[in-house]
């Protein structure tokens, strides 16, 4: 009995349904594949007698579709964006005038209610915003520029630049990452390159949590360069000529670029996360500019009676990073379809 | 043992870097090193003490060379603040930290395990999708924001567990175990979302072999056929995984330690900073960084001796 083809549970069949309904059967973008189908039909009886993962049943059962979680996912990350753009032109309070109206419960005019120096929280909410996603989106583009090349690097040359790159790699997992963005950020306090001061400047956080980002996505992308390295078309392209350089750029590079996408989604919401640490901690960027974990933080001290001035913030945190994770999730799904059908 | 010896010489090589990296953060501080490094109220002395403890005059590869001998035998020099010296503050603080690290796995696991196994054997049933949507959500949380939530449920509102401090283990254990529990949940939480996540998947690949199809087919209870036949060969991932995460918790530590007030290895890294404490902060991260690399590497080596596939596969490789 020959095995079932990788193919076959994708082929537009749910094991466990009826087999060959005729219109799935016509409509089939794949023939020979529904022929080994046929042949295999008493395999696949044995395989609707187990338990498919559902998430395998629902891809080949359904056209793939980002599905409605992914939309409100994105509007909502959207809403923040776009106001944390805009703040500056918005008709919100000021975010760091101190008013009399302290700890004040949200109403009419403070929408979020006040912190304990009286200022709106609605404001430096939406202030804070800028923060983490400046933060969020400076670190992964730093981490997928310099892990990418490095991935690239490793997975397409191999050999000894790929221990070396790869053995660096090691050595920069080997701080956890919280503790490297620490010690980073710490140890170059006052400090400066050019006019770009280091410490806790957005910039400085930025780098340490971007660093931080390299490992990962040198992995990633080393380990589908190495699989796109061998395929038919690299070697067409070299065939026809190519050097190396072009078929990095032309062959390797936009197939790599895809997985790495839903990557980069998530990993805006892992920095946004750390920045947030970072600013709990009273390491991220100076008071008064305001920050979710700086909020966070400064509302520990009157948790007891009202929450909100910590809560609020945390919950749009979470929602952000949430709206992220799961928009990233959705879109790695929905890429999958194509490594599926090779 | 070729597997062994290879990971050997990489275990080197990485630890000689570690440190090496560790030995240079002094070197990033702006301005004069002693200055810096001896504190805010610092004296002629101390500054000649400083650069004297340091080596400042020699080339760095000396410097290196001597300071990784001095830490070797356990001297990693004295805090500027307070005069006590490192490693015995390290010592000190390194129960906690190593306790909340295992308890909070073991939290984790109890919790992951069963539900992994109840949401596995009817896949994409109710509790399947309900418990994984739960699990994505937790993993979206912050731990800091786990933390408030929790003191403020548990701690304010119920007042089931106190917010700061404990009991140390060796004057009352049960108090301990108590005292540390909601720190403890705060890490455990994300991990027990990845765990479930891994461990259902594992579990649900598992359950499509051959092999369980001939169990049932045999008429075994599925219940029977998932607890003797699927869980152990389901399991690797979830054990290496576990394994790793003992040294990426350390990082989760810190916020916790520092939230709920609790003396240990984090709490001292974070102290060393906001108190511009520099040789407190280097000794701090040597012992972070060293003890994540030989967790990995046990974990490897673990793997391994569990898994013969894995050795002779890396082996040729």
């Amino acid at each position: 009995m020959p095995a079932p083809s990788p193919e076959f549970p994708s082929s537009g069949q749910a094991p466990g349904s009826d087999y060959f309904p005729s219109g799935d059967f016509l409509e089939s973008p794949n023939m020979a594949t529904e022929i080994t189908g046929m042949v295999n039909a008493d395999m696949a009886v044995a395989d609707s007698l187990h338990t498919l993962d559902p998430d395998q049943v629902a891809h080949a059962a359904i056209k793939k579709r980002l599905g409605w979680g992914f939309w409100v996912a994105s509007t909502w990350v959207a809403i923040v964006a776009l106001s944390a753009l805009f703040a500056p032109v918005l008709p919100i309070q000021n975010p760091n005038k101190l008013t009399s109206c302290t700890k004040c419960f949200p109403d009419s005019y403070h929408w979020f209610g006040t912190d304990s120096l009286g200022r709106d929280i609605f404001s430096r909410v939406i202030w804070g915003g800028r923060v983490s996603l400046t933060v969020g989106i400076i670190a992964i583009l730093f981490g997928l520029v310099v892990g990418g090349l490095i991935g690239l690097v490793a997975g397409f040359f191999g050999g000894r630049p790929e221990s070396v790159l790869m053995w660096g790699m090691d050595v920069l997992l080997a701080f956890p990452a919280l503790v490297l963005t620490l010690a980073l950020i710490t140890f170059t306090q006052g400090r400066s390159v050019g006019f770009i001061p280091l410490g806790n400047s957005i910039w400085m956080i930025s780098l340490a949590i971007g660093i931080v980002s390299i490992p990962p996505v040198a992995r990633l992308v080393r380990a589908s360069t190495l699989v796109f390295s061998h395929r038919e078309f690299v070697l067409a392209s070299r065939t026809l000529g190519a050097g190396n350089s072009r078929i990095l750029r032309k062959e390797i590079l936009p197939n790599v670029m895809l997985p790495v996408l839903s990557f980069a989604i998530i990993g805006v919401a892992v920095a946004i996360t750390a920045e947030g640490a970072l600013a709990f901690l009273g390491l991220s960027v100076a008071p008064p500019t305001a920050t979710w974990g700086s909020m966070i933080n400064e509302g520990r001290n009157s948790l007891e009676t009202e929450a909100f001035i910590s809560m609020i913030p945390a919950t749009i945190l979470f929602l952000t990073v949430l709206g992220l994770n799961l928009a990233g999730d959705r879109v790695r799904e929905f890429l999958d379809v194509k490594e599926g059908g090779l | 043992m070729r597997f062994v010896r290879k990971k050997l010489v990489q275990l080197i090589f990485v630890l000689l870097a570690v440190t090496f990296l560790s030995f240079l953060m002094l070197n990033l501080l702006p301005g004069d090193t002693a200055v810096v490094v001896c504190g805010i109220s610092c004296d002629e002395a101390g500054l000649q003490q400083t650069r004297t403890d340091l080596g400042l005059d020699k080339p760095i590869p000396v410097r290196y060379v001597e300071w990784l001998k001095n830490t070797a035998t356990g001297d990693m020099g004295i805090s500027a603040r307070n005069k006590q010296p490192v490693s015995e503050a390290i010592r000190e603080r390194m129960p906690v930290t190593i306790e909340l690290l295992i308890y909070s796995q073991f939290i984790a696991l109890v919790v992951a395990i069963p539900f992994a196994l109840i949401a596995a054997q009817r896949a994409g049933g109710i509790f399947d999708r309900s418990s994984t949507t739960i699990a994505f959500g937790l993993l979206s949380v912050p731990s800091f924001v786990i933390a408030l939530v929790f003191i403020l449920v548990f701690a304010v509102n119920l007042g089931w567990f106190p917010a700061v401090g404990y009991v140390k283990f060796t004057d009352n254990p049960a108090e301990n175990i108590h005292d540390l529990f909601l720190p403890a949940l705060t890490l455990a939480v994300a991990e027990m979302a990845v765990y479930l996540r891994l461990f259902r998947t594992d579990l649900i690949s598992t359950l499509q072999e051959d092999y369980i199809t001939m169990a049932k087919a045999k008429g075994i209870s599925s219940r029977r056929v998932l607890i003797r036949h699927a869980v152990r060969p389901s399991s690797f991932s979830l054990v290496t995984v576990a394994g790793l995460n003992f040294g990426r918790l350390i990082g989760g530590t810190l916020i916790v330690e520092v939230i709920f007030a609790l003396n240990g290895l984090g709490r001292y890294l974070y102290d060393g900073i906001s108190g511009r404490d520099y040789i407190p902060v280097q000794g701090a991260v040597l012992v972070v960084a060293v003890g994540y690399v030989l967790i990995n590497f046990a974990v490897d080596m673990f793997y391994a001796v569990i898994d013969p596939r894995i050795r002779h596969a890396r082996a040729i490789a």
